[in-house]
C-alpha cells in the first residue's frame, strides 16, 4: 500500500448536500501544501438526492489520471455504503457515519465511526443548516488524519466559502478535527506531507480556462443553450465579462452573451455574428451539437467564421449527461450534410484549454470556417493544477477583410474567388460604405463572384478549394508533441487520455520493459508529422475514449497506408480512462 | 422626344438604385409585388444599401433578398431560421437595418420557435412574411396558416386550424404589427416606410398568392379571394423624418403617431372604432373578422416605446464589430490578476 504523498481517497455522499464544496476544501489544502493532487467528481443527472462519489488523487509522481483503487474512503451515502465498502482493497482506510456500523464488517481493512451527526449539531445550532455543513465535518476529520496542515485547510475554506456560511462551515471542520485529534489514532500509511513549490501554480477547471482563452481574443457575440458538461463555459465567461468587458462609465458591454431558445438558434447566433464580422462563439455537448450541424455546414460552405466548444459527455442520445468520453471526434471532425470537414483542436491541459480557444477565434476568421475546440466533462468539469497561464501576445488575427480603403484598389472582388492561391478567398463585412463589396450569401451553388450557380464545374470547383483551404491550415494549428523513447512501438493519444497515457508508459517501461514512442495529437487536419509518425513505427496504439476507435479511422481516413499498423485501446464505460486499462489493452494485443 | 428627368430620392439615388438581380420567380407571383414596394419603400425613404442587412430562409419568398436591394448585403441562409442569424447579425453591427423576408412556412412551422424569439426580445428588423398558405418551393403542400377548409389544386382540404402570424405577434407582445395584400401596393408601400421607423420588432404579414400552386378557385390565398375579403382598417400615410412636400396625407380627420426617429404615420379610420393601440380589444377585432371570412389589412398593433434588445442587454452604442483590439482585448495585468485569484 502506497503511503507519503502517493494515495487516491473517495468521498461517498449524496448530491446536493453541500459534499462539492467540502471535496474541493480538502483538494485546495492539499494542493497548498504543493502537492500535485487532482480531484474528479463522479456525480449524477440529478439535482439533489443522488449518490455521488468525489476522487481525490494525491501524488508525488504528478500523476493526475482516475485511479481505480481506493486507499481511503468516507463512506456517508448509507444506499451505497455496502459497495463502497466492498471496493477497498484489502490494507485500505475507511472512515464511516457511525450509524452505517461499517466497523467489523471487513477484517482485512481499518474503518472507523465518526459520529457526524453529534458532532455537527455540537457546532451548528441552526437546524436548518446542519445538513449543508454536516460535510465540512469529514473535512476535519481528514486533515487530523492524513497530517494536512490545518492553517492550510482554514485558508482554503476561507477561499471557497465567503459571508454568513463562511463561520459555520469552520466551525464544522473543527469540530472533525477536534474529534478525530481526541479519538483517532495516528496512522502512518496515508500521509501528506508538504512539498517545496518549484514554480507557480494554480487551480483552475477547463471551463473556466476555455472562457478566460474567449476573453482575451475578445469575442463579442455568445448565442448559446444551457447543457451539462458545457454551461461552466458560459457561466464562467458572464462572469469575467463583467469586470474586464464593461464600460465602467457608461455600464455598457462590449460583449453580447444571449441564451437562446435552442442550440439551433445558438448557432444561427454564431453565424449571423461572424458572417457580420463578429467574433462569435457557442459552447455545447453532444446533443447541442447535433441540431447545430446544419448551421455548422451552411458556414463551412458559405465560409463564415465561428467557434463551437464542445463539451463531450457520454452518448448516444442524452446517454450519461454527467460523465465524460471522446465520443464527438467523428461529429466534431464532420458535422454537416455534405462533403465536409471541420478544424479541431484538442486541448489535453488546462493551459491547452485556454490558449486553444484563444486560438480558435484567429483561426476562424483566418480560415472562415467554423472552429471546434473538442474538450470533455473530464478536463472542462474536473478541477487541475496548472502552471499560470501565458498572456496570448500579439494582434488578433482578423483574417483577409477587405474595408473601404482596400475595395476601392481592388479591381474585380470575387467573395469566392482564391487570389492568393491558399484556398482562402477575401470577404467583406455588411455595413462597409463606398458602394462596393456588397453580396449574397447562400448555401446554395455558388460561383467565384457568390452568384447562383447550379455549374457542375463551377460547383465543383468550389468545393474543391473549401478542401484546399481546411488541409492548408493544418501547419498554422497546434502541432503534435512528441515523445521519443528510441522504441520502435508507440502510443496516439489526443485530449484527457492524456494523464493516463504518460502512467501507463512509465508503467509499461518500468514493470514490463516495454518502452513505447508517445505522439499526442492536437489538432485536425492533420499535421505532416502525424503520418512520419506513423510511418516510423512498427504498431501504433491508439487510444481513445470511445467504443468505434473514431479517431483511428480519421488517422486511416488520412493515412490510408498506415491503417495496418494502427490498434485501438478503447474506453468507454463512461468513467475517465485509467493507466491500467491502457497497460492491460497493449499486453494482451502484444501477445 | 423629351424626358422628364428621372427622380431621385435625398440621397440623389433613384430608384434603378434599389433594385437588385433578376428574378426567377413564376410570373404574377405575389412575392413580386411586394419585392416591388420593398424596392420603392426603400428609394423613398432613401435608405443607405450598406446599412441594410437583408436576411431570409429557404423557400421561394426567401430567394427575394437577390432581387432587391443590389448594393446591401444579404444572407439566404436555412430553412426556418433566419430570425437566429437576424438575432447573431443586431448583436454584432447594431447599426444595421436588418430586413428579414420568410415565408409562412418558413416562419410558421420549421422558424416558429425562433419567431416567438425574436419578438419576445425585440430584436430591430422588419420581419416580412409572404403569406401564401402554401410551402410553394416544395411544390405547394399546405403551410400552417392556410385557411380551415381552404382546398389544394388537386382536392385535398385543410381540416386544421391556422395560425395567424398576427394575431400570433400581438400576443407575443410585438410592438409593430401589420397585415398587408401584395394586391395593395400602396398600402403596403406606407407600412413598410413606418415598419423601418420601428425600432424594434416590425411583423408584417403579407398575403401573397402563389399563381402555381394556390390561385385556384377552392383557395382562400388567391387574388381573387383576397380582393374580395379585404378590409382595409384606414387609410394610411407616412411622413419620413426629411420631410418633403410630396408626401400624400390622407384627407379628412387624421390621426398620427411619431416614430422615435422623427417620422410619423397618419391614418384616417375606416373601420368604426378599431385602435390599434389597444392590444386586447385590436386582437378581438381581428379575430372575429377573421372568422366572418374577412381579411382586415393595415396597421393592426402599435406599441412603441417598449425597449429592443440593445437596450435589454446594454450593448455598447459602437457597433462590437467595430470596437478596436483595445476594446476588446484585455491586457496582461488583467490575465495576471486573474491567475492570482485562482492560485
Ligand atoms: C431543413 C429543411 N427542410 C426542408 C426543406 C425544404 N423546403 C424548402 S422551401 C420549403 C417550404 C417553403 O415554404 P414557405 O416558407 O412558405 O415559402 P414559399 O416557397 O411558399 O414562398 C421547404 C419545406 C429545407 N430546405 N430545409
Ligand atoms: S411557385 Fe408560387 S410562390 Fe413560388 S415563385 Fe411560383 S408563384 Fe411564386
Ligand atoms: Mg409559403
Amino acid at each position: 500500500m502506497t503511503t507519503v504523498n502517493e494515495f487516491s481517497i473517495e468521498v461517498a455522499t449524496v448530491n446536493g448536500s453541500g459534499s462539492q464544496t467540502a471535496n474541493n476544501v480538502l483538494l485546495r489544502a492539499i494542493f497548498q501544501m504543493g502537492m500535485p493532487v487532482s480531484g474528479k467528481n463522479f456525480f449524477p443527472s440529478n439535482i439533489s438526492g443522488m449518490p455521488t462519489w468525489f476522487q481525490i488523487r494525491v501524488s508525488r509522481k504528478g500523476y493526475a489520471a482516475r485511479k481505480p483503487e481506493i486507499d481511503l474512503m468516507v463512506c456517508l451515502n448509507p444506499e451505497t455504503a455496502e459497495q463502497d465498502l466492498a471496493k477497498l482493497p484489502p490494507g485500505a482506510l475507511c472512515i464511516y457515519d457511525e450509524p452505517l456500523n461499517l466497523g467489523g464488517r471487513r477484517s482485512d481493512i481499518t474503518a472507523f465511526g465518526v459520529p457526524f451527526q453529534a458532532l455537527v449539531a455540537a457546532s451548528c445550532p441552526e437546524m436548518k443548516y446542519q445538513r449543508l455543513v454536516k460535510n465540512m465535518v469529514y473535512v476535519g476529520v481528514l486533515v487530523r488524519l492524513l497530517g494536512i496542515e490545518p492553517e492550510e485547510a482554514g485558508r482554503a475554506l476561507g477561499r471557497l466559502i465567503k459571508g454568513k456560511a463562511e463561520a459555520m462551515n469552520r466551525a464544522a471542520m473543527d469540530a472533525g478535527y477536534q474529534w478525530a485529534l481526541a479519538n483517532l489514532p495516528d496512522q502512518g500509511k496515508l500521509l501528506v506531507q508538504r512539498l517545496p513549490v518549484e514554480q507557480e501554480r494554480l487551480l483552475i477547471d477547463g471551463n473556466t480556462a476555455c472562457a478566460l482563452g474567449a476573453l482575451f481574443a475578445g469575442v463579442t457575440v455568445v448565442g448559446w443553450y444551457p447543457i451539462t458538461p458545457s454551461t461552466g463555459v458560459i457561466e464562467s465567461l458572464t462572469e469575467y465579462a463583467h469586470p474586464y468587458r464593461t464600460d465602467p462609465t457608461t455600464g455598457a458591454s462590449t460583449i453580447a452573451i444571449l441564451q437562446m431558445e435552442d442550440e439551433l438558434a445558438s448557432a444561427g447566433v454564431v453565424v449571423g455574428a461572424g458572417w457580420a464580422g463578429a467574433r462569435a462563439m457557442t459552447a455545447t455537448s453532444g446533443p447541442g451539437l447535433s441540431l447545430m450541424t446544419e448551421f455548422i455546414g451552411l458556414a463551412y460552405y458559405a465560409e463564415c467564421p465561428g467557434v463551437f466548444v464542445d463539451v463531450q459527455r457520454v452518448g448516444p442520445s442524452t446517454g450519461l449527461p454527467t460523465r465524460s468520453s471522446q465520443s464527438d471526434i467523428k461529429l466534431c471532425a464532420k458535422a454537416s450534410h455534405g462533403d465536409t470537414l471541420h478544424i479541431n483542436l484538442y486541448p489535453a491541459t488546462m493551459e491547452e484549454c485556454f490558449r486553444f480557444t484563444y486560438d480558435a477565434f484567429d483561426l476562424a476568421e483566418r480560415f472562415q470556417t467554423p472552429v471546434f475546440l473538442v474538450s470533455d466533462l473530464d478536463l472542462g468539469m474536473q478541477n487541475w493544477i496548472t502552471s499560470p497561464f501565458a498572456y496570448p501576445e500579439g494582434k488578433l488575427d482578423r483574417g483577409k477583410v477587405l474595408d473601404e480603403a482596400a475595395l476601392k484598389e481592388v479591381q474585380a472582388w470575387g467573395r469566392y474567388k482564391d487570389v492568393d492561391g491558399d484556398g482562402i478567398p477575401y470577404r467583406t463585412l455588411p455595413g462597409t460604405p463606398g458602394g462596393k463589396g456588397a453580396y449574397l450569401t447562400r448555401g446554395s451553388g455558388h460561383n467565384a463572384q457568390a452568384a447562383y450557380t447550379e455549374n457542375p464545374a463551377e460547383f465543383a470547383e468550389g468545393i474543391l478549394r473549401l478542401k484546399r483551404k481546411i488541409l492548408g491550415a493544418a501547419p498554422h494549428l497546434p502541432l503534435p508533441i512528441q515523445v521519443d523513447n528510441g522504441a520502435k512501438r508507440g502510443v496516439l493519444a489526443f485530449g484527457s487520455s492524456d494523464p493516463a497515457v504518460q502512467e501507463a508508459m512509465d508503467i509499461l517501461r518500468e514493470a514490463h520493459q516495454m518502452p513505447l514512442n508517445y505522439m499526442r495529437v492536437r489538432a485536425l487536419p492533420f499535421a505532416e508529422a502525424v503520418g512520419d509518425f506513423l510511418r516510423s513505427m512498427e504498431v501504433v496504439y491508439v487510444v481513445e475514449q470511445n467504443r468505434d476507435g473514431q479517431m483511428a479511422a480519421l488517422l486511416m481516413e488520412f493515412f490510408p497506408q498506415e491503417a495496418p499498423r494502427l490498434r485501438s485501446v478503447l474506453h468507454f464505460d463512461s468513467t475517465p480512462i485509467t493507466a491500467q486499462t491502457i497497460v492491460d489493452q497493449i499486453l494482451s494485443q502484444e501477445m | 422626344m423629351s424626358t422628364s428627368p428621372t427622380p431621385t430620392n435625398q440621397l440623389g439615388l433613384t430608384r434603378q438604385d434599389y433594385t437588385g438581380g433578376k428574378s426567377t420567380l413564376c410570373v404574377g407571383c405575389g412575392h413580386e409585388g411586394i419585392t416591388l414596394q420593398i424596392i420603392q419603400a426603400a428609394f423613398e425613404l432613401g435608405l443607405e444599401s450598406h446599412q441594410v442587412a437583408k436576411l431570409s430562409g429557404i423557400g421561394c419568398s426567401s430567394k427575394t433578398p437577390a432581387y432587391f436591394l443590389k448594393n446591401a448585403w444579404g444572407f439566404n441562409s436555412v430553412h426556418g431560421r433566419a430570425a437566429a442569424v437576424c438575432t447573431g447579425v443586431a448583436l454584432a453591427n447594431r447599426s444595421l437595418k436588418n430586413l428579414l423576408v420568410s415565408g409562412d412556412g418558413d416562419s410558421m412551422s420549421i422558424g416558429l420557435n425562433h419567431f416567438t424569439h425574436l419578438i419576445r426580445r425585440n430584436v430591430p428588423v422588419v420581419y416580412i412574411i409572404e403569406d401564401n398558405g402554401v410551402y410553394a418551393l416544395t411544390k405547394g403542400q399546405f403551410s400552417a396558416t392556410a385557411d380551415q377548409g381552404s382546398a389544394l389544386r388537386w382536392g385535398q382540404v385543410n381540416e386544421l386550424q391556422p395560425l395567424d402570424p398576427c394575431t400570433l405577434a400581438m400576443e407575443l407582445g410585438c410592438g409593430f404589427v401589420a397585415r398587408s395584400f401584395s394586391g395593395n401596393p400602396k398600402q403596403l408601400n406606407t407600412l413598410l416606410k413606418a415598419a423601418f421607423a420601428h425600432p424594434g420588432t416590425a411583423v408584417l404579414d403579407v398575403i401573397s398568392p402563389c399563381v402555381t400552386w394556390n390561385n385556384h378557385e377552392s383557395s382562400t390565398r388567391s387574388y381573387q379571394s383576397a380582393k374580395n375579403r379585404e378590409i382595409p382598417l384606414h387609410e394610411l400615410g407616412f411622413i419620413p423624418a426629411f420631410h418633403t412636400p410630396q408626401v400624400d396625407i390622407p384627407a379628412g380627420e387624421a390621426q398620427e403617431v411619431a416614430f422615435p426617429d422623427g417620422s410619423r404615420i397618419t391614418f384616417r379610420t375606416l373601420h368604426d372604432d378599431y385602435d390599434p393601440s389597444k392590444l386586447t380589444e385590436a386582437w378581438r377585432l381581428v379575430h372575429e373578422s377573421r372568422d366572418r371570412g374577412e381579411l382586415l389589412t393595415g396597421l393592426l398593433y402599435y406599441q412603441p416605446g417598449k425597449p429592443t434588445i440593445h437596450e435589454v442587454m446594454k450593448t455598447a452604442p459602437t457597433p462590437l464589430t467595430q470596437l478596436p483590439q483595445s476594446a476588446l482585448k484585455p491586457g496582461p495585468e488583467a490575465l495576471q490578476e486573474i491567475m492570482d485569484e485562482l492560485k
